[in-house]
């Protein structure tokens, strides 16, 4: 018989560790939503939201609590549990990426010594991708689920987006993969800050700029947001939604955001490396956990990063048109992801083995 | 074709260059354009903190006036409410009593005087017709209010503090446009 030998405080730590992650994720999406709108004023020179609290630091609370107080609605024709269950999926596909992503190197508590992340798999980036293909569902399933036309075309909409430039993001990074050799997230991370290593970005321009333009498209983020063009395309597969199930979608949206936020830092920003300096002698000098908050902070700073650049892009670039999406997905990212996984199979190839000619 | 003007341009429709198939330049640029308005000044006012400042022939809110003394100026004579194209001003005369004459300047004064708000179209008419120089249009706006009842404004809403005993509560209602004249 196998025993399964459970060590009571690594579950421990570990629920602490999801439960941490969560609630910061959850944390910095409803700040997400401040952040928005605040950029979309600044940019357009306004000031945003400033009445609830000081800056409108309050706005979120006050939004979330709008979004519980309004009247749910299911539709009489939708299938109950479907509609029920599609901003469930969402939310949940969302969060699940977390899991796989090292937010730090480790810390030490009462003598442990804490991997600052939930699961090292060595399948991280497999894994990741697989959740992705996910958030599909959540999408469909809710344009499904709603009984109404104009919902199941956004939702059929949003799917073919996800799934078309979901190649495209999956060829960027295997070209990247060569490179490290490893699907683990956390050796990923280690080559880039090891001291010596170069962040990946430096290695695969192309390809980040690929996975940029994909993970922008997987997010259904303008310019990409067709699935839910709420003035011209009748708002897309969430349109029966309304209360928190709606706000339930929505939110999921800036947890994805943030999510691929970081995913960009940690595949080609170096993840938790700080930058300019040697981590590893950062250790000797300041102690393991004050240099785990250290990195914490340069990775959260980071995804902070992009989820401006995704805030600005949003309030700078003008929604495609299908075709023009499709056109971009197929005939344009997927062969350059292909062009680009070429030059870099050469590259590799040269590498290890010397010129062969 | 002769042009009317020389501001007309006509449509470019040349076959895009290369470098403007890549789009990314065009976007950075786009962007850079944000960018930069994410840094200007904005013109925004904070309305109930900062106010703008009113025109110089802005007509607000009504006030009734008072002399040097504090008493007040209006006789009920009714000129205003003839004047008023909306009909808005009401107003019931009585006479003044001995032992009174700290109070109202004039022999008969206007023991009720009311303007309905929602009906008056802030043209200014009711100050011109005065010959007591005892109404004046303000520089505030009528507030929001619940119910059409809060908008019949009375004696109490309108009269300006007494001079005497509240100088800076009636300097502030003077405002600067009584202070022109
Ligand atoms: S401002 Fe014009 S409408 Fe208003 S009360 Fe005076 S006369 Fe009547
Ligand atoms: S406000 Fe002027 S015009 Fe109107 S009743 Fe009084 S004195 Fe006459």
């Amino acid at each position: 018989m196998i025993q399964l030998a459970i060590d009571l405080a690594f579950v421990l730590e570990k629920a602490i560790l999801i439960g941490g992650i969560i609630s910061v994720s959850l944390l910095v999406a409803m700040y997400s939503t401040w952040a928005e709108r605040k950029v979309a004023g600044f940019m357009q020179d306004r000031l945003g939201p400033n009445r609830a609290g000081p800056f409108g630091l309050f706005q979120p609370l006050a939004d979330g609590l709008k979004l519980f107080m309004k009247e749910e609605i299911i539709p009489n024709a939708s299938n109950k549990f479907l509609f029920i269950l599609g901003p469930g999926l969402a939310m949940m596909t969302a969060m699940m990426t977390s899991a796989v992503i090292p937010w730090g190197k480790q810390i030490e508590i009462f003598g442990r010594t804490v991997d600052l992340q939930i699961a090292d798999i060595n399948i991280g980036i497999l894994y990741i991708f697989a959740v992705l293909s996910m958030g599909v569902y959540g999408i469909m399933i809710g344009g499904w689920a709603s009984n109404n036309k104009f919902s199941l075309l956004a939702a059929l909409r949003g799917a073919s987006q996800m799934i078309s430039y979901e190649l495209a993001m999956g060829l960027s990074i295997i070209a990247l993969l060569m490179l490290t050799g490893s699907l683990s997230l956390k050796t990923i991370v280690e080559l880039q800050s090891a001291s010596g290593g170069w962040w990946n970005i430096a290695y695969q321009p192309l390809g980040f700029l690929i996975f940029i333009v994909c993970a922008f498209a997987e997010c259904n983020r303008t310019p990409f947001d067709l699935p839910e063009a709420e003035n011209e395309l009748n708002f897309g597969y969430h349109q029966e939604y309304s209360s928190m199930k709606l706000g339930f979608y929505l939110f999921a949206e800036y947890i994805n955001m943030f999510m691929s936020s970081v995913l960009m830092a940690t595949l080609y920003f170096g993840g938790y490396d700080i930058p300019f300096v040697n981590d590893a002698s950062l250790i000797e000098s300041m102690g393991m956990n004050l240099v785990a908050v250290l990195q914490g902070l340069s990775l959260f700073l980071k995804a902070a990063f992009f989820i401006f650049v995704f805030m600005w892009v949003r309030w700078t670039i003008p929604r495609f048109r299908y075709d023009q999406l499709m056109h971009l997905g197929w005939k344009v990212m997927i062969p350059l992801a292909l062009f680009n996984m070429l030059i870099t199979a050469i590259v590799v190839l040269i590498r290890e083995n010397g010129w062969p000619f | 074709m002769q042009m009317l003007t020389n501001r007309s341009k006509a449509v470019d429709r040349h076959p895009m260059t290369v470098w403007e198939k890549m789009y990314l330049p065009a976007i950075a640029k786009g962007m850079s354009i944000t960018l930069s308005h994410f840094f200007k000044k904005k013109p925004t006012i904070n309305f109930p903190e900062e106010t703008r400042p009113f025109s110089p022939v802005f007509r607000g809110l009504h006030i009734l006036n008072r002399d040097e003394e504090g008493r007040e100026n209006c006789t009920a004579c009714g000129l205003c409410a003839v004047a008023c194209p909306a009909e808005a001003i009401t107003m019931e005369a009585a006479e003044r009593k001995e032992g009174e004459e700290h109070l109202y300047r004039e022999e008969k004064y206007a023991a009720k005087y009311e303007i309905n708000m929602l009906r008056c179209i802030f043209c200014g008419l009711c100050e011109e017709a005065c010959p007591k120089d005892a109404i004046y249009l303000s520089e505030t706006f009528a507030p929001s209010n619940y119910k059409r009842e809060g908008f019949i404004y009375g004696k109490n809403d309108l009269l300006i503090p007494d001079p005497k005993k509240e100088p800076e509560l009636y300097q502030k209602a003077v405002g600067e446009r009584a202070r022109k004249k």
